[in-house]
């Protein structure tokens, strides 16, 4: 536990000097840019608001990525398991009669995003255990799938006029926002805290989190101990595209309240980024979040001061800066 | 205890990297100017697009430069930053916040609302179904049809085929008005000739994909065309590609295309972007703001086509002094030009 806090530290550590390098090269002074950068979003409502928004999809696709990493799985399709549940979500959401009472539409939405998720999770794990597909083919491949009929449902049934929008949802499938000065943070970041609350659980004190666990440590040990592997990698993946899923309720419930292309996109694939960055810890990957959430919304905050494809280089250079101090820091813990 | 070595280098190392920035870069300075806070939203694509977008950009210079107001300008990377972009510099309390490109429109209209005290304006604006006039929101478009007839009366004299082409970005009624405006152009100087036209599809990112624009503009020069109008943004990069290849020709659009192909591009169907962001910053100044909708056509130089020494060979003299004479009929409305 010491161990993963320096190794990140160390990493944030070097990725502040490579950027703050980087903006000297761009010709400003990093120390003003830091400043900025903090004091415009923490001191806007509104940005700070944006900033646990983000946060809140990120956590879910990290969440969801950690869990399969945790048993040994690459899932790099939390990209299309979030697209999948974005549409359920809202078709269910527009398809519920309208009057539905939030205490059955918020369930019912929720559900059908995370069943989404969680069908295209275990078809990956399915394949992979049953059929030895790699998971990261797989998944790469119904990301784009999944991507490709969304659309062409949305296309062919759901958009209305010429706008790249569907239906909206029954009123009481609407989950409130925090009010924060109008942003788009919404009441699906308790969802997140509770998923973040119960990964720690499962994963720390129960049996369920040692077997993944140990699944993902040594397959082969973990089966000689008798622990069903493929079971346990099956269940895992099925865990993973439901929390992906989920992250849909902060999309749609919370924001834009129906359908839309590309409503989402990017969040799945940097969840890849959440989970690493926050060492596949629960906690960690909540922390991770925030902190890409910052780094994206501070980089819309400070674009008059330096351009954007600085800002988004820096999200690569932290990731960067983990992959290698990891063994680095890993070789000469012990010493 | 190497990690803890280290740390203390890196901590070393940011400590000297912001010293260092806090030295040799002088603080921003504030000129005195007039005041004016002025906010600048981009579409996808960014400052630097060569084309629209660097057109608004260079406006906001001028702004910035001649009359000494104060400008800011965000580039956001995905959809969904737009709002919240504008947002942004709406709440820092700017004088006027532009949003370049039609996308920006409904949420143009919603801000608006949210904060009367700001002034809004947004390029290539339309109104949403069912809105009227916002007291403080200002759309700047443009006659594209006016322009883009003047390329295709250019176009309708230059082929030898009889055949033109037209590539669109995304079908919508804004681009539909290049396109109108380019059919009958043709055919007025040309009466004979067939446009064969197509789009790159219905979502913004068909104004985004080269590969796309150069196989729609091969079909269409395999189809006799000699010459292809394109109006569709990053998409046209295509056309210009297939038209290198084949040594054949192509308009550009928005800006002065000339350099994506000097091979081949005849002209360019330009958008005065820049001139229209001036002249907003210009009215709010002077506290003429005058909301709702203002067209920039070819009467006010908020369209026209590049004729210089840089195309000149493309570009016969005769056919130029032709082209000015259909857009002087225009101006005067002997022509009536479709939009749609």
């Amino acid at each position: 536990m010491r161990r993963e806090v320096a190794t990140v530290g160390i990493a944030l550590l070097a990725a502040l000097a490579i950027g703050s390098a980087l903006i000297l090269v761009a010709g400003r002074s990093p120390g003003h840019v830091w400043f900025a950068m903090l004091a415009r979003t923490l001191g806007d409502p509104y940005l700070f608001g944006q900033i646990l928004y983000k946060a809140t999809g990120l956590a879910l696709t990290g969440l969801a990525v950690a869990l399969a990493l945790d048993a040994g799985l690459f899932n790099i399709g939390a990209e299309g398991q979030l697209t999948a549940g974005v549409l359920a979500c809202a078709v269910v959401g527009q398809a519920l009669p309208a009057g539905t009472p939030a205490i059955l539409a918020i369930p019912a939405c929720t559900l059908a995003a995370a069943l989404a998720g969680a069908a295209i999770g275990v078809t990956i794990g399915a394949l992979r255990v049953t059929r030895g597909a790699h998971e990261v083919i797989t998944s790469i491949m119904l990301n784009a799938i999944v991507v490709g009929v969304a659309l062409w449902i949305g296309n062919a049934v759901l958009f209305r006029g010429g706008a790249t929008r569907g239906g909206a949802i029954v009123a009481g499938a609407e989950l409130p926002p925090l009010g924060l000065a109008g942003s788009a943070a919404n009441a699906s970041i308790v969802i997140a805290a509770l998923c973040v609350g119960g990964m720690w659980w499962l994963r720390a004190r129960t049996t369920w989190g040692a077997a993944w666990r140990a699944v993902g440590r040594d397959p082969a040990a973990a089966r000689s101990v008798g622990i069903g592997v493929g079971r346990v990698q099956i269940l895992a993946m099925l865990g993973s595209g439901a929390l992906a899923g989920l992250a849909a309720t902060n999309f749609v419930l919370g924001h834009k309240h129906a359908f839309e292309e590309g409503l989402g996109r990017g969040t799945g694939l940097l969840g890849i980024s959440a989970a690493l960055l926050g060492r596949l810890h629960p906690l960690g990957v909540a922390l991770a979040a925030i902190l890409l959430g910052f780094l994206s919304v501070g980089g819309l905050a400070v674009n008059d001061l330096v351009p954007k494809e600085l800002t988004e280089m820096l999200q690569g250079v932290v990731l960067l800066s983990v992959a290698v101090a990891v063994p680095w820091v890993r070789r000469r813990w012990a010493q | 205890m190497r990690i803890r070595r280290l740390v203390t280098l890196l901590v070393g190392v940011n400590v000297l990297l912001i010293a260092i920035g806090w030295i040799v870069v002088p603080p921003p300075t504030t000129k005195p100017g007039s005041g004016l806070r002025v906010g600048l939203v981009f579409d996808i694509g960014g400052k630097n697009d060569k084309s629209f977008n660097e057109a608004a950009y260079r406006g906001l210079e001028r702004a910035r430069t001649e009359l000494g107001v104060d400008v800011t300008y965000i580039e956001p990377s995905e959809g969904a930053d737009r709002e919240s972009a504008l947002r942004t510099l709406a709440a820092r309390g700017l004088d006027l916040v532009i949003g370049v490109g039609f996308i920006f429109g409904p949420d143009l209209e919603h801000l608006a609302a949210k904060f009367p005290a700001v002034k809004f304006a947004g390029i290539d604006y339309s109104p949403s179904e069912g809105v009227g006039t916002i007291a403080n929101l200002a759309g700047l478009r443009f006659r594209e049809h006016e322009g883009s007839f003047v390329v295709g009366a250019i176009a309708g004299m230059l082929t030898r085929t009889r055949t033109v082409g037209f590539v669109g970005g995304m079908k919508i009624p804004l681009i539909r008005k290049f396109e109108a405006g380019y059919e009958a152009g043709v055919l007025h100087t040309c009466p004979t000739c067939r446009v064969v036209s197509a789009y790159a599809g219905t979502e913004p990112k068909a104004f985004a994909d080269p590969s796309l624009g150069e196989e729609l503009a091969a079909a269409q020069y395999g189809q006799g065309a000699d010459l292809i109008f394109h109006a569709a943004g990053n998409t046209g990069d295509g056309v210009f590609a297939a038209a290198r290849e084949r040594g054949l020709r192509a308009i550009g659009v928005d800006s002065d295309q000339y350099d994506n192909a000097p091979c081949c591009v005849v002209t360019s169907m330009v958008k005065a972007v820049d001139v229209a962001v001036v002249d907003i910053i210009k009215d709010v100044a002077a506290k003429r703001f005058r909301p709702g909708i203002h067209e920039l056509g070819l009467a006010e130089r908020g369209v026209g086509f590049i004729a210089d020494e840089r195309n000149r060979d493309l570009l016969p003299l005769e056919v130029v002094e032709q082209a000015r004479v259909i857009a002087a009929q225009i101006v005067a409305g002997a022509i009536q030009v479709p939009d749609r």
